[in-house]
Parts: C-alpha cells; structure tokens; sequence
C-alpha cells in the first residue's frame, strides 16, 4: 500500500501588545475590561461615518516581527478591505493587508525531530481582531470589547512533514512572539490562535495535493491533534481510493475531530480591495533600521550563546531558552551563584522546572527572585545541606516564598558536616553496634553501608555523606588497630 | 458615447449572477427582481466596456485621491464612548450585549 | 428687511453691530421653512428647539464681542448624511429612518465651534445615490424655481433649501458632483473641495475615496466663509491633508486679471441644451472682459470619467454600505428569523431603495475573483490617466470653466426608469471626483427660465484661486442673486 507523507502550511494569528487598537484610541485589554461593551466607540463598532487611523506602535511591533523572522520589510504598505458578513465584523469587512503587506519572504529554523530544518515564511501582515460572540440556543451575543484589537498574522510555506515540525514551528513563533514583548503568548486567553493548511502525497513525491483549511486551533495540544487527525483522515481517503475535497474545516476539541463548515464556504470571494480610508503607509529604512537596533537577542542566538558561553547541551539549551523569561531566570541565577554552572543548569531544568509545570506558575510571577534559588544551589554546593534536603527547601520556596536560608532555618535542616558532632554519631554506631563492627572486621564489606545508613538515621539524613563516610572508615580502622 | 459598438457580441449578466452578487452582499431579491435587474445590470457594465479602448499597459492604478502618506496615530488610549450611547441605537440588546440571530457556522 | 434672504456677509454685519440677534435671524429662518418648505420638501429633519438654543449661545457671544467668527449666529443646515450628535442622521434612506448618532462629525464641530446655528438635516438621493434627489426614501424635493422639476442631485435638499432662503448657507457632500449640479439647477454657489481639504469624520461614507464636504451658499463670499471654518486637517481623518489653510476671505479681492483660464473642448460637445451653452460662452465672454486670459485646453480622456466613476464607485459603496446590516443601529427586520443571514438579507432588502441595491450589487460583481481586473482595476488604471489629464492641463492654466450639466434641471419623474440615462446627467461633474482636484459651481444664467450653471476647475487645493474667480465674476454679475418667487 502506498505511504503518504503530510504537508503543512501554518497561519498564526497573534495580538499585538499595544495599548490601544489598531485603528481608534479604545484600549485593547478586553480581556480587563469592567464589562461587556465598554471598551468602544464608533470606530470600532462601525458606526456609520466613523473612520480608522493606524496605531503606530501596531506597525512598529509588526516590522520586529518581520525582521526577527529575517522577512522583507516592504517600503510600501496598503491596507486592504476584506469583504464578508459575520456578526463579530462590524463593519462587514475587516481591514487587513493583501498584496502589500509588511513583511514578506522570511525564514525560521526548526527541529523537526532532531534534524534541523528551515522553515520559510511567506509573509506577515497586520489586521484587526474581530468581537467576541457568545452562542446560546436560541440566539447570540456579540461584545465588541475585542474588536479592533491589532493581530497580526504570519502565514508560513507548507514546508513543514511532521507534526512534530509544525509543532516546533509554533513553539518557536509563540517564544520569538514572547521575546519581542509583542505577544504574551497566553493561549488560554486567545492572544495567539492557528490554523493549519493540510494535505498528504505519496511519500518522495513534490506534487501537492488537495489542501484543507483548520480554522479555530487555539492550542497546541489542539494544533497536534487536529493536524495528526487530518492527515490521518486524508491518508485513508487516498487509500480507499476516494479524493479529498477542498474545503474549509473546524476543530471539534471535545468529540476530537476535523468538522468541516460548509456554511462558510460560499462566502469565499472576499472581494479584496484597497482600503481608501487609509493612505499608503511608507515604511522608509531609516524607520527600519531604528528597529532594528531594539531587536533583543533572540532564542536561536540564545541557544547558541549558552551552548558556548556555559558549555550546556543543545537540548538544555534549547529548553531553557524556549521561553524569555525563563532564560532571564537561569542567566540571573548563573551570574549570581558561585556554584559550578552544570550544578545550577541541573537545578532548573530538573527540579525547578518540575515545580514551575506542576504548579501551572507564569515564569514572569514566580514566588521567588533568582537570588534565593542561586542561594539554595550554593547551600548544596556548599555541602551546607544534601540534595534530599535542598528539594525539601525547593518545596518550601514555591509554597511559601521565604528564601532557603529561612527556611533551613526554621526547621533545622542544615547538613551536619561538623567533624566533631559527626564523630560522636559515629561512635555511637560503632558502641552499639559491636556485632556489625566485628563481621565488618572480618573482612564483610557490605556492613559499611549498613553502618552508613544507621548514620543518616541518627542525624536524620542531615549528616554530610562524605565527612561521615571518611570518619567511619577513620573509625573502624582506629577499632582494627586497638583490636 | 453610444452604449455599444453594433459588431460586439450583446453582454450579458443573467439572473443566476445577479442572485449569486445579491447574496454576497447580503440582500434578499425575488426571481422577478433578479430579471430585471439583469437587464439593468447588462446594459450598465456593456456601458462601461467603454473602458477598453483606453491602453492601460503601464499605467499604474490609482490607488489614493490625497498625496498623503504613512498617517499614523501614537499608541494612546483614548476614552471609550458611555456604553448607553452605543446600546441606545441597538435594535435588539440583552442587558449589555447586542444581540443576533442564532449564527451558523460556529462550534 | 426680511432677515431669512441675508447673505452670511450681510448678516455677520448686522448681528455684529446689534441691529438683529441670532435669536431673531434663526426665528425667522425656521418660520419661513414652516412657511415655505411644504412646498419644496428640502428638510428631512427642522430642529426648532436645538437651532434657538445655539442661536441664544451665539448671541451671548456676540453680546460679549467674544470669539466672534464671520460664522457666528448664522443658521445653517446640512446634507443629511453628516452626523450630528443627537440629531437624527438618515442618509435619505428607511434604513437609517430612525438612526440618532452619538457623536458629531468634524465638520459639525467646527461650524459649532465658529457659533454657527445647525436649523437640520436635508433630503439626499439615498446615501448620495442619485442625481435628482428622487432616490430619498422620504419623499422628493422640488426645485424652488419650478416645483414640477427636480432640484438635482444628491444634495438636492440643500441646494433647494438655500435658493428658496431656508437657511442661509448649508453644507452639501460632494461625489460626483453632488454638490455643483443640484447647484447649478437651483441657482446656488457650491464648492467641491479637494478631497481631503475638510474632513470626512462623521461623514456616512459613498464612496471614500471621492467624498468631499463643502459649503452650498449665495456666493463665493459666502462659500470663503464657510470653508475658513471646516477646512484643515483632522486627526480623526487619515485622508485628510496637513497643508496650511489659506485666509481665503483675504485672498477674493486679489485681481483676477492675467489669470489663465482653459476650456476644455471635450466639455463642449454635441447634445448640450443650447440655452445652457450660451450662458457659458457669456460666461467666458465675462472673464475674458475682466482681464483673464483664455485658452483651449484638451482633457483627452474625459469619455471615460463616467465609467472610472461609476465602477470606483459600486466597488466602494458596496463595502462602504455592509455596516447596514440591522445589528447595531437602525432598521432590523429579524422577525421570523432563522438565522442571522435572514437578519441581513431582510433588513437589507427592506431598507435599501432600488437604485442603492443595484449598486451595491454591482460592486460585488466588479469586485468579484475573475472580473476584478476586467473593472475594478481598469477603472483605477484610467483614472491615472484621468488625473494626468488635469495635471497636464493646470500646466496650462489656473483654472477650467465648463458646464455643470449639459441641460438645466429636469421633470420629476423624466429620467427615473432608465438608470443609465440619468447616469449620463452627471457627465460634466464626475471626473473632478476622480482625479480629487476642487471645483466651484457658479451660476451663470438662465435657460428656458431654469438656472444654468458653470464650474470652474483648478488644481489640488486652489479652493482661493477657484473662490476669487467666483467672487470676481459674482462682483461683475448678478445671477447669483436670483432668487425664486417662493424665497420670499
Ligand atoms: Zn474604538
């Protein structure tokens, strides 16, 4: 039977962090707003005679986007009238961008497994979100709060032949996104949605075949699934012998599958045409150039900065700096503790990331600064407490806040390296356990670790592994001499 | 100016298109307005093939009236309208929102 | 005196030395419209109780000789697709009957602002679709100086109202020569801005790329006055221009003479009425005495102004009109409703007037995937050709003078069967739209005893040039000053 191998397109839709909309003077923080339909005005709710003038920082975030995804900043700009009816456009058509849009060729590498790949991106264009609807049985309501609200949409080739590629090319946009500080990168709240373009072909085959459309993916388990289902669905289609029609579908999260939307399907003949309430919009090269030099570093460059700088593996190196705040986390933490960087790196790719995942945190809102996990790394370091304890005080930082010298403290958790307090644990193991010194002496080992282990029990697990191993030893030999 | 030149084959936008375009903008007709506007519709855009006489190769479209460009707004939150301004010219509201037919399509 | 047949200049002058208040004026303007307007049917919408309570304002202000503008306690009113904040706004049509807009466009700001008394709304060819303002939802308005004719279009309402002295200036939108030719049937002074001179804000939209507010008034004085108030850029308005205003009042005594002025052949061809035409040749005949320099200028693609209008213009307005949709504001018919396609396709079809339907259709069909090339762009592609024209012929000349309409003002009812004939009686005026470029209409004489028309043409923001031309003219001649019997 005939393998096929898929072939995916990604539109992602992101909302700009602007202050106010794209096209009037209303706040864009909907999601804040006291209540339904407060924040508007005949801009955006299109009333009759009410005209629209671009947010300058909208077209600002949209040229650092395009230069971060190493795109074509074009010097001449047009905003386009796409025409259709639905109750969340006001005006029956959304102004967008058509043959003019801001940027446009760009490219973004990926891992699409473990092969690097370069993902092109065909362009980014600015356009307006539209209001929110809410459905109920009998009719709909409509709040207008959202729209209005800048988006910009960065529509890739169809280069991507796995799931997992078009999953990392999500990730990375949605962190690129995050870096440029243009998107908060909030899935739950909406503030970045996919669709997906899929189709299958025959394995080793360049032709393309028909191509769907799945709109509404507004996660990324959402995105893998509806993406995994598609091409699935397609596969046994071709295998049976069937063809796939081009349409438009929409993602079921709960049943779990592609549905298509026929509804919208005739509507497609958006009728673009310039937007003659706007003048062109020139986008001159000094105005680039002034952008440029506000580009942050960016995660690939970060990722390779780190491998270099602090000898990490590609994989922690991408892990950590997959998201801003995350990196700026570790980096702090690097540059404040005096403990070996491998020893910190392992810290927060391992325990702290447990915490920071299975608490659900913001990475921006932790509980603590990067001075108390630094803190906590050089305590361990400084064999001050074992690692058994060192996670207890991790615990009690994402619970209560208090910094780990508080916290050790407070409940009497320092390690005991103390030679002479660690001496008289051990002769008090050696004094009551003189059957077990006498088999150790006799040449069986294995006692040791049982005597170590009654060690740990007595300090209970505070005691410093190697200076109470040391002394043990020092011990036993001290009772084969006097024997 | 005459309408149209007597050798061009008669033009002709039939009532099918006419309530294909009635439709995409979203306007009820009936049959018989269909037929009518029709006629209308063919005589009016036979009128403008006028246009083809014009050699347009490299001409570039127009694309603005004024010479103005790039006029943008800074990033400022304005006040939003009072919300009874807005609600008191809606047809059909529930307490703060407006409200819509059933809408299809949807999830 | 009769205080409703003063000009804005004559009376700036009596309210400024205290021999009639704006309380008066205003009084007498509103009871000559309760008077005469039964007969005319200019206004949609007279608003007594507003008009007297800005004119009591305007007198305080006058009373204190405070920020008085030439402007102040004069009564006006305006084309009825201009919003005004808690004043009804209808554009003409039964989808908007009921529509009160919660804000003010720019336009009305400014002339409240300058102390001007907003008296109401007047009747259009529904959403300024028309050239007869027989397309009102409403009812027809009747030309003053022959109630069987037609007063033109769109602004047909204001051109009537201000040659039958209800109102002593209005302001009129102009898309295609909305403003001049309803002017030159009514005998009234009307100016076409550039487009972008006076903002659009609060302007509900035909077409956005043509629309164009400008004063319709009893001179080209009066005009000055008008646009001294209105015009300059709006921050609200992304198309409209920074360019500094100029003090036109000042600039309409400056000599016209050595001015160049170019005839355009293509304007003077076979099918004008013959009493039209030789008003216009008095016209230059005028002009020419008064020292300015003629010449023949050609406007080679003039023929295809029309088309490049008409196809911008249902590409624009069917976008332009999708707001309508019985949602947010105005008529909604969503009785029986399934859904809330049947909302739309209901209460469009319930609230458009036949001729905005046929172009809002028409616009999808340009504007449709395989015909956008075939129209819409070809009309975009000659109307780059026809602003070259005009460029080409100000190389030559500082203004063009030329009809408004090959005849004067029609029968009520002539012209409404055949949309593309009365298509054609806007053949004079739609180019100007088009290529963005001001005109004034100045009347010129009379045939058949109707009023004839003439515009003069000039260059991007030579609204001073244009206005001391007019003015120039009107100091030589006094058909602006005819006024019909029911102005009285
Ligand atoms: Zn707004």
């Amino acid at each position: 039977m005939t393998t096929y191998e898929p072939v995916i397109g990604l539109e992602i839709h992101a909302e700009l962090q602007t202050k106010s909309k794209m096209f009037c003077g209303c706040s864009a923080a909907y999601s804040e707003a006291p209540a339904a339909n407060t924040l508007i005005c005949p801009v955006c709710t299109a009333l009759p005679g009410a005209m629209p003038v671009v947010n300058q920082k909208a077209v600002e975030q949209a040229i650092l986007v395009g230069l971060a995804l190493n795109c074509t900043i074009n010097p001449m700009n047009q905003f386009a009238r796409k025409n259709y009816f639905y109750p969340d456009l006001p005006k029956g058509y959304q102004i967008s961008q058509y043959d003019l849009p801001v940027a446009s060729n760009g490219w973004l590498n990926i891992l699409a497994g473990t092969d690097p790949q370069r993902i092109r991106v065909r362009r980014a264009h600015l356009e307006e979100d539209t209001a929110k609807l809410f459905h109920h049985d009998r009719h709909t309501l409509v709040d207008y709060n959202r729209a209005g609200v800048p988006l910009l949409e960065i529509v890739s080739e169809p280069d991507m032949h796995t799931v997992e590629a078009a999953l990392d090319y999500a990730t990375r946009i949605r962190a690129i996104l995050r870096y440029l500080g243009v998107n908060s990168g909030d899935m739950e709240k909406g503030v970045l949605r996919f669709e997906a373009n899929v189709s299958v072909r025959p394995t080793g085959s360049s032709e393309l075949l028909t191509r769907t459309e799945i709109k509404n993916l507004n996660s990324f388990r959402a995105l893998t699934r509806a993406t995994a289902f598609e091409i699935q669905r397609q596969t046994q289609i071709y295998q049976s012998g069937a063809e796939v029609v081009q349409e438009t579908l929409g993602w079921n999260d709960l049943k779990e599958m592609t549905i298509s939307q026929r509804s919208k399907e005739e509507a497609h003949d958006y009728r673009y045409f310039p937007e003659p309430d706007l003048p062109p919009l020139e986008i001159n090269r000094a105005w680039v150039e002034q952008i440029k030099s506000e580009l942050p570093e960016l995660p690939e460059m970060r990722e390779q900065r780190l491998i270099m700088q602090f000898g990490l593996t590609v994989n922690e190196a991408r892990l950590l700096t997959s998201d801003k705040a995350l990196a700026d986390y570790y980096e702090k933490t690097v540059s404040l503790s005096k403990s070996p960087v491998k020893t910190i790196s392992n810290w927060i790719t391992g325990e702290f990331l447990r915490y920071v995942n299975d608490m659900g945190l913001d990475l921006e809102h932790l509980p603590f600064p990067p001075e108390h996990l630094a803190q906590l790394v050089d305590l361990v370091t400084a064999k001050a407490i074992n690692d058994n304890t060192a996670k207890e005080v991790l615990a009690g930082m994402f619970k209560t806040g208090q910094s780990p010298e508080t916290i050790v403290k407070a409940n009497n958790l320092g390690q005991i390296s103390d030679q002479d307090a660690l001496e008289l644990v051990v002769a008090q193991v050696l004094n009551d356990n003189p059957k077990e010194v006498a088999s150790y002496l006799a040449g069986k080992q294995t006692v040791f670790q049982w005597m170590m282990g009654q060690v740990a029990r007595l300090t209970r697990g505070k005691a410093d592994p190697q200076v109470a191993r040391k002394l043990l030893l020092q011990a036993l030999e001290k009772a084969r001499i006097s024997k | 100016m005459t309408p149209s030149e007597s050798n061009k084959p008669a033009f002709s936008i039939d009532a099918d298109m006419v309530k294909h375009v009635a439709f995409l903008v979203r306007l009820g007709i009936q049959d018989e307005e269909a037929q009518a506007f029709s006629h209308q519709f063919s005589a009016i855009i036979d009128y403008f093939h006028l246009l083809n006489e014009v050699d347009t190769g490299d001409v570039p479209p127009a694309c603005e009236t004024s010479n103005t460009r790039s006029v943008m707004r800074p990033d400022v939150i304005k006040p939003s309208m009072p919300r009874e301004d807005f609600l008191k010219n809606v047809p059909h509201r529930e307490g703060d929102y407006v409200q819509v037919p059933l809408v299809f399509g949807e999830e | 005196m009769q205080p409703h047949t003063l000009s804005i200049r004559e009376a700036h002058e009596l309210l400024t030395t205290k021999q009639i208040s704006s309380v008066e004026l205003t009084t007498a303007v509103l009871d000559h419209i309760h008077k005469t307007d039964p007969l005319i049917n200019a206004f949609v919408t007279i608003a007594d109780e507003l008009a007297l309570e800005q004119a009591r304002l305007a007198d305080q202000r006058l009373r204190q000789s405070e920020d008085i503008t030439p402007l102040t306690g004069i009564p006006f009113a305006v084309k009825d697709c201009i919003s005004t904040r808690g004043l009804r706004t209808t554009c003409s049509s039964k989808i908007l009957e009921n529509y009160i807009p919660p804000y003010n466009a720019t336009v009305i700001d400014r002339l409240s602002t300058a102390g001007a008394v907003l008296i109401g709304k007047q009747n259009m060819d529904e959403f300024g679709m028309g050239s007869s303002c027989e397309n009102s939802a409403f009812f027809d308005t009747h030309n003053p100086w022959d109630l069987e004719r037609v007063p033109g279009g769109s602004s047909g309402g204001s051109a009537a109202a201000v040659a039958a002295n209800m109102g002593l200036f209005a302001l009129g939108e102009d898309t295609g020569g909305s403003i001049r030719m309803p002017a030159g049937f009514c005998n009234v002074t009307g100016l076409k801005t550039t487009y972008g001179r006076v903002s659009r804000y609060g302007l509900i939209a035909l077409v956005s790329s043509f629309d164009s507010i400008g004063p319709m008034a009893r001179s080209a004085y009066d005009c000055a006055a008008v646009l001294q108030s209105i015009a300059g850029q709006d921050l609200k308005d992304a198309t409209s221009l920074p360019d500094p205003i100029p003090d036109y009042l000042k600039m309409l005594d400056k000599p016209v003479k050595g001015l160049r002025l170019g005839i355009p052949k293509e304007y003077f061809q076979a099918g004008m009425e013959a009493g039209v035409e030789s008003s216009i040749r008095e016209a230059i005949q005028k002009f020419e005495e008064l020292g300015m320099e003629i010449r023949e200028v050609s406007l080679p693609h003039t023929t295809y102004g029309l088309p490049v209008y008409y196809l911008v213009l249902f590409a624009e307005a069917s976008a332009n009109l999708a707001r309508f949709d019985g949602t947010r504001f105005g008529l909604s018919v969503a009785e029986g409703a399934e859904n809330v396609i049947d909302q739309y396709l209901q209460t469009r079809r319930e609230g458009f007037g036949p001729e905005v339907k046929r172009r809002i259709m028409l616009g999808a069909y340009v504007l449709s995937a395989g015909y956008y090339d075939a129209y819409y762009l070809k009309a975009q592609k000659v109307r780059t050709l026809l602003r070259q024209d005009f460029e080409a012929a100000f190389e030559q000349c500082d203004a063009l003078v030329a009809p408004t309409c090959p005849t004067t003002a029609f029968k009520l009812g002539e012209k409404t069967d055949d949309p593309l004939t009365m298509y054609l009686s806007d053949i004079y005026v739609v180019a100007t739209n088009p290529a963005g470029v001001p005109s004034l209409c100045v009347p010129c004489g009379f045939s058949n005893n109707m009023p004839v028309g003439m515009q003069l043409i000039g260059k991007h923001l030579s609204e001073d040039v244009l206005l001391q031309i007019g003015h120039a003219y009107q100091s030589a001649t006094d058909w602006h000053l005819k006024r019909p019997a029911v102005s009285k």
